[in-house]
């Protein structure tokens, strides 16, 4: 039976901050958009984002783009490319007041302009005193601009395709990507949607961790489906994590506990920050403080049942304290660790948090590959956006109020480059049946009955493989030894098996899909981690503990046929101002 | 604004009203995941209510992200006092379980 087609000038799948910012500059220029997202775009994870966007208005202190774009090459431990750093920075201003015209209601001043908040990492004049360059809508941003886009986009007539999951991208006999296949998640039917442009937004991929911050639905799916296209991904090994998290949960509680003097113990209430780091004790840089938990587990000093976590003790500032400097904490820790932290301590473990690399892209949002001509060669009709793909503003480490700015910036420019492309290539490309039936059988195999493996058994064996072996602690043979457990695991996956054989919202057969995706994403941080031999940024290996600008001051490219690897020079020329050289990075 | 939710069987609840609501209950706040979850799968939860409460918490999944974590974490209180005993026997259903 032939598959419904659907046709459209751009297609876009994920509706979050990126996608649907993308999908508004498509619509207001009259171009026909579909936006496909497996739940109700306002449940994306835009809507968790609390913190803001850095734009340097100078409307709190004094400020320039040029000092935003300083402080952000500087957090990128000089791996972001400066090109398109620059080229954020400066897009930033007119990004944040078109937002504030769409509706977003940031929070003001008593003059009326829009207020700025101080975060870490800001600094005026290339590293000299505090900026104030984060614009919030109070403690709801990503919320607030989430709906201001979506109730834009539904004035603007965009077309949604709600709860559908994008199965994966397909081909005309060109090989130019014409559109995706789709599954209707209600009937559980697929739908092949055919656009000239195609742009992924999917988001993040922080499920691929056991521990992480991410929704639920966060599990790499763009990401994925651009790995099974046979495009690489860049700078994986690149992950944020947070060190603290609630145990067994991921849920973040902030550095601000430590700030006001709560302490980490292991289970014998040994303080062993003043072990790691005798000065900085617990207020340690994120990595050392994330390393130094999972040591402690790994040594068998770690608290609980399972001696999987460490405690963070905060008991002693008193419910005065608590209730007033940290507002929410002790309610998370009651809700989800089941501990009132006026009486017992938190039961914590680093949490997997934020993605910095992703699908390549040049600041257009133009999917880039190496091919004959070059290391970047445009990957014609196909784009990447927000949290899935790597424009390469983060590098090697993301600075506080750039992850709202890139998905704004690169989504509102990606859509504005789709209009210039459709307008260049009007005719419909047709889909190649071959094509059709590869992305087809990414849905049938779950069909087979038989003997096979629960897909949903092998989930928490992945994310618990990841979390222990490309997780914080990297070490050569931590990570060769995980590499090895996953390429096993992905073997044990080819065999696995659905019980559940029903259509109608059968969502055993979509998180199956899913994990399929997660295995990709996660061999692709895991192999690009076992292979950079440094540490930058957020990538930190005790076995290579420096930096090394010599050998490692490149991207990572890798390719899911044979997990092989390649790497491509950062781009450090800016467009208009000198570059700034890398130094070592101290704050 | 609410979201379009889908209605409950009022003869009692089946696995495909079960499969509809797990995708409700996905939600783009980790926190939020957390206790709709659990709150569904659990045999004192969803299955255990009444068809009045089960329309109630099916209205609930409507509501945005925003006012349901600031409902559970104990931010604001909801105006409806119908809506603030679902979502605290929500918490109590999800903290027996853990316990």
């Amino acid at each position: 039976m032939p598959i419904p087609t659907r046709h459209f000038d751009a297609l876009i799948i994920g509706a979050g901050g990126a996608g649907l910012n993308a999908a508004l500059q498509l619509a207001g220029a009259e171009t026909s958009v579909a936006v496909v997202s497996k739940v109700f775009p306002t449940r994306s994870h835009t809507v968790a984002a609390q913190g803001g966007v850095n734009a340097a208005l100078a409307n709190v202190l004094p400020d320039n783009w040029h000092w935003h774009m300083f402080d952000t090459v500087k957090g990128s431990d000089y791996l972001g490319d400066q090109d398109a750093i620059e080229f954020m920075c400066r897009e930033a201003i007119p990004t944040v007041y078109e937002l504030e015209h769409a509706g977003v209601p940031f929070s003001r001043l008593d003059n009326g302009k829009i207020y700025q908040r101080a975060f870490g990492g800001q600094s005026q004049d290339f590293g000299g005193d505090q900026a104030a360059r984060t614009c919030a809508a109070a403690d709801r941003t990503g919320h607030a601009i989430l709906h201001t886009l979506y109730q834009q986009n539904i004035r603007a007539k965009t077309h949604f395709f709600d709860e559908y999951f994008a199965l994966d991208l397909v081909r005309d006999k060109e090989g130019v990507i014409s559109g995706a296949l789709v599954l209707e998640i209600e009937t559980g039917e697929p739908l092949l949607i055919e656009a000239k442009a195609t742009l992924l937004a999917t988001g993040g991929c922080g499920q691929v961790f056991r521990t992480t911050s991410n929704a639920h639905i966060n599990t790499g799916d763009g990401c994925a489906m651009t790995l099974r296209a046979g495009i690489p991904l860049m700078d994986m090994e690149f992950y944020q994590f947070h060190p603290t998290g609630i145990a067994g949960k991921g849920l973040l509680i902030t550095e601000g506990v430590r700030g006001e003097g709560g302490f980490l113990v292991n289970k014998d209430g040994e303080r062993f920050m003043e072990r790691y780091a005798p000065r900085a004790k617990d207020l340690a840089s994120r990595d050392v403080v994330a390393r130094s938990i999972v040591t402690e587990v790994k040594e068998g000093r770690g608290a609980g049942e399972n001696a999987d976590y460490v405690l963070l003790k905060l008991d002693h500032l008193g419910a005065d304290v608590i209730d007033k400097r940290l507002p929410g904490i002790r309610e998370s820790s009651r809700i989800f660790a089941g501990a009132d932290p006026i009486r017992e301590p938190i039961p914590v473990f680093p949490t997997a948090h934020y993605q910095m690399g992703g699908i390549p892209t040049d600041r257009f949002g133009r999917v880039v590959i190496p091919a004959r001509y070059g290391s970047e060669e445009i990957i014609s009709g196909l784009y990447a956006a927000g949290e899935c793909a790597c424009a390469s503003v983060h590098g090697a480490n993301r600075l506080g109020g750039n992850s709202l700015l890139d998905i704004l910036v690169f989504g509102r420019l990606a859509g504005k480059d789709i209009i210039e492309y459709v307008r260049a290539n009007p005719h419909r490309r047709e889909t190649d049946p071959a094509s059709l039936e590869q992305a087809m059988a990414r849905l049938t195999r779950w069909e087979r009955t038989g003997d096979g493996v629960p897909a949903h058994q092998l989930k928490a064996e992945f994310r618990k493989c990841m979390e222990d072996h490309a997780g914080v602690f990297r070490t050569e043979e931590v990570m060769a030894e995980g590499y090895g457990k996953l390429c096993e695991l992905r073997e044990r996956f080819k065999d696995a098996r659905l019980a559940d054989q029903s259509k109608v919202f059968n969502t055993a057969r979509i998180e199956a899909l899913e994990l399929e995706n997660l295995i990709d994403v996660g061999l692709a941080i895991a192999v690009s981690a076992l292979n950079r031999k440094e540490s930058r940024g957020a990538h930190s290996r005790p076995d290579y503990p420096s930096r090394d600008d010599i050998n490692w001051m490149k991207h990572s490219l890798y390719y899911r046929d044979g997990d092989r690897l390649d790497y491509k020079p950062v781009r450090t020329k800016p467009l208009t101002v000198e570059s700034f050289p890398p130094k070592e990075r101290v704050y | 604004m609410t979201d379009p939710t889908p209605i409950p069987d009022p003869d009692g609840v089946t696995d495909e009203e079960i499969r509809r609501l797990r995708w409700q209950c996905r939600r783009g706040m980790l926190e939020l995941d957390h206790l709709l979850l659990p709150f569904l799968d659990r045999d004192q939860g969803y299955r255990a209510l009444d068809p009045v409460r089960r329309a109630e918490f099916v209205a609930l999944l409507g509501q945005q992200d925003q006012d349901l974590s600031n409902w559970f974490m104990a931010r604001r209180v909801p105006e409806d006092p119908r809506v603030h005993e679902l979502t605290q026997h929500i918490l109590a259903v999800v903290a027996a379980y853990k316990s």
